[in-house]
């Protein structure tokens, strides 16, 4: 049975008024217990709108979501657990930031969650590693932390609670290199090691490419393609037509093959490419 | 959510009380006010209380927007006219206990009344037709005489300007935080009273600090636009009066004319 799934998910903002608009419309997908779901889609298509519904953040103008084949919204009182279940990682997360210091900020889920005072201990240790977070900043303000700094700060608070689903709503935008490449890597690491349920919103169709095993891409509010990455990379033209892009390596052995090299469509990695022009240049005898 | 609670009640709409220059709303409505209270008799109330039907109708905003507004107020209106009902003066025409009702209460219940409700559907149509920075700007061409006596008309207009710009902003700033915070299991629908205030607080501080981010970008991006203040400046947007705002004008004359002759000719009900 699927841990996630939606059924004609929508979202009206600001209904029965003159700015009525649709934020999210009519999606239903269903995410299997360790997926790892990617969801993109041009600025303004809804994925903040939708990610927040997951965890009963936003109530849903119509439809439901059903966590565990339960729909969360059938007991008001039990969203508090689905919300420990289902951990949604902003984006901005940074601005949510409030104790005086970090460690109490991270540990401000954990708290909520009821734990034992060593256990708190434990998880904000190990989700500061997470996030590359220098144990010497634990005793530090928030407020006094660079941006990226309290991207991780926002972004272990959650990791530290240790959700069923983990979501996060463009972790990495407005990061250096290196700290995105860590979060990516760590974030992968985690889901191979825990095997949890990962969505990661992202414009990175690189970060997307690499780690998921699923995709959502979204448009105009909404589902306009939900399956494989593979399958979603080797449609370039719905992908352009929604204002997207492939990853790099994707579109340079796409154009290759159209110049009538043999090449597979859907090469997601620059590894995989590798082997594939190799393997390409084996044949023909020029290697 | 949050976004519900509208302050600003701006309701965008096509109608000649939308295009009106502001200027010639506000003096109407100042009009309309001291009209609705200088109504003596029951034919000038009733010239006052269809004017101001004429001029919500007018409005194409829905009439439901204005019962929003009215109920808000329906308690006190019930309340007033009733202890106007009853504590009028003069001959009693029905009496219990220690209530009597007589022409006079009758007469004051209903004028009270109507007086009320006209003053608020005719304010609401104000509020309802100008956008909030039409209305500061506004306020501020119509104070602009007071400058002579050294109140800094500018300053406070640019400040009305830029708080109520900044209301939905902050309302929708405050519907994120407190989403993350919930996210994050903060509790902040349940448990008892000091409990729940506690739990304003980390929605609270990100907000301040936010707030005061702010306001600091704000003053920094308008000193690199060389603001100083509205000495020497102009507008982008001048107001001009129209055809439509001498109509209007004009219906408003009348109407008062009506009125004080009904005042005048007719006799003053008794009260
Ligand atoms: N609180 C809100 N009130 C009203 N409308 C909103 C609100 N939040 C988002 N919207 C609108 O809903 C639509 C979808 O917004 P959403 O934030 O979900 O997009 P997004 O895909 O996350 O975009 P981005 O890539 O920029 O983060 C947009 O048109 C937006 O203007
Ligand atoms: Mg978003």
């Amino acid at each position: 049975m699927s841990i996630l799934r939606t059924e004609n998910l929508t979202l009206l903002y600001s209904a029965k008024t003159p700015f009525e608009h649709i934020g999210v419309d009519s999606i239903s997908i269903e995410i299997e217990k360790g997926d790892f779901v990617g969801i993109i889609g041009h600025t303004g298509s809804g994925k903040s709108s939708f990610t927040q519904m997951l965890n009963g953040l936003i109530k849903p103008t119509s439809g439901k979501v059903y966590l565990d084949g339960e729909d969360i919204w059938q007991d008001q009182r039990k969203i508090r657990d689905v919300r420990f279940k289902v951990g949604l990682v902003f984006q901005y997360p940074e601005y949510q930031l409030f104790e005086e210091t970090v460690y109490k900020d991270i540990a401000f889920g954990p708290t909520n969650m009821g734990l034992s005072e060593n256990e708190i201990k434990e998880r904000v240790y190990s989700s500061c590693k997470f996030v590359g977070l220098d144990n010497s900043l634990l005793e530090k303000s928030p407020f006094d932390l660079s941006g990226g700094e309290k991207r991780r700060v926002a972004i272990a608070g959650v990791i530290a609670m240790d959700p069923e689903i983990l979501i996060l709503d463009e972790p990495t935008a407005g990061l250096d290199p290196m700290g995105r490449d860590l979060i990516m890597s760590q974030l992968s690491a985690y889901h191979r090691k825990r095997n949890n349920t990962v969505i990661l919103v992202s414009h990175s169709m690189e970060d997307v490419a690499q780690n998921c095993d699923k995709v959502l891409v979204m448009n105009k509010s909404k589902c306009a393609m939900f399956d494989t990455t593979k399958e979603v990379f080797s449609n370039s033209e719905l992908l352009y037509s929604v204002g997207l892009k492939t990853p790099c390596v994707t579109e340079i052995t796409q154009s290759l093959k159209e110049k009538g090299f043999s090449l597979p469509s859907g090469i997601l990695n620059v590894e995989d490419a590798v082997i594939e022009i190799t393997e390409l240049l084996k044949r023909e005898g020029k290697l | 959510m949050m976004r519900d609670v509208t302050l600003g009640q701006y309701f965008p709409a096509k109608s000649v009380l939308h295009s009106m220059d502001p200027r010639a709303k506000i003096l109407s409505l100042i009009a309309y006010i001291v009209l609705i209270f200088c109504t003596f008799n029951y034919f000038a109330l009733l010239l006052t209380a269809l004017s101001v039907i004429c001029i919500v109708l007018l409005s194409a905003v829905p009439f439901r927007m204005y019962l929003k507004s009215l109920k808000v107020i329906i308690i006190v209106i019930v309340i007033t006219s009733l202890l106007n009902l009853f504590y009028g003066s003069g001959e009693p025409i029905v009496q219990f206990w220690i209530f009597k009702i007589t022409w006079q209460g009758i007469n004051n219940a209903v004028f009270v009344c109507v007086r009320i409700i006209s003053l608020i559907m005719v304010s609401s149509v104000l509020t309802f037709t100008t956008s909030p920075t039409d209305l500061t700007d506004a306020l501020e061409r119509l104070l602009k005489p007071l400058t002579v006596f050294h109140i800094k008309v500018h300053e406070i207009a640019m400040m009305m300007t830029i708080a109520l710009r900044f209301v939905p902003t902050l309302l929708e700033e405050t519907d994120k935080i407190m989403s993350a915070q919930k996210a994050r299991g903060a509790d902040m629908e349940s448990g008892s009273l000091s409990k729940r205030v506690k739990a304003l607080i980390p929605v609270l501080v990100p907000l301040f600090v936010s707030a005061f981010r702010r306001a600091y970008d704000l003053a920094v991006a308008m000193e690199c636009r060389c603001y100083q203040g509205g000495n020497g400046r102009t507008r982008m947007k001048q107001l001009h009066i129209q055809k439509s705002d001498i109509f209007c004008m004009s219906f408003v004359l009348l109407i008062i004319i009506g009125v004080v002759l009904c005042n005048v000719f007719l006799p003053t009900v008794p009260r």
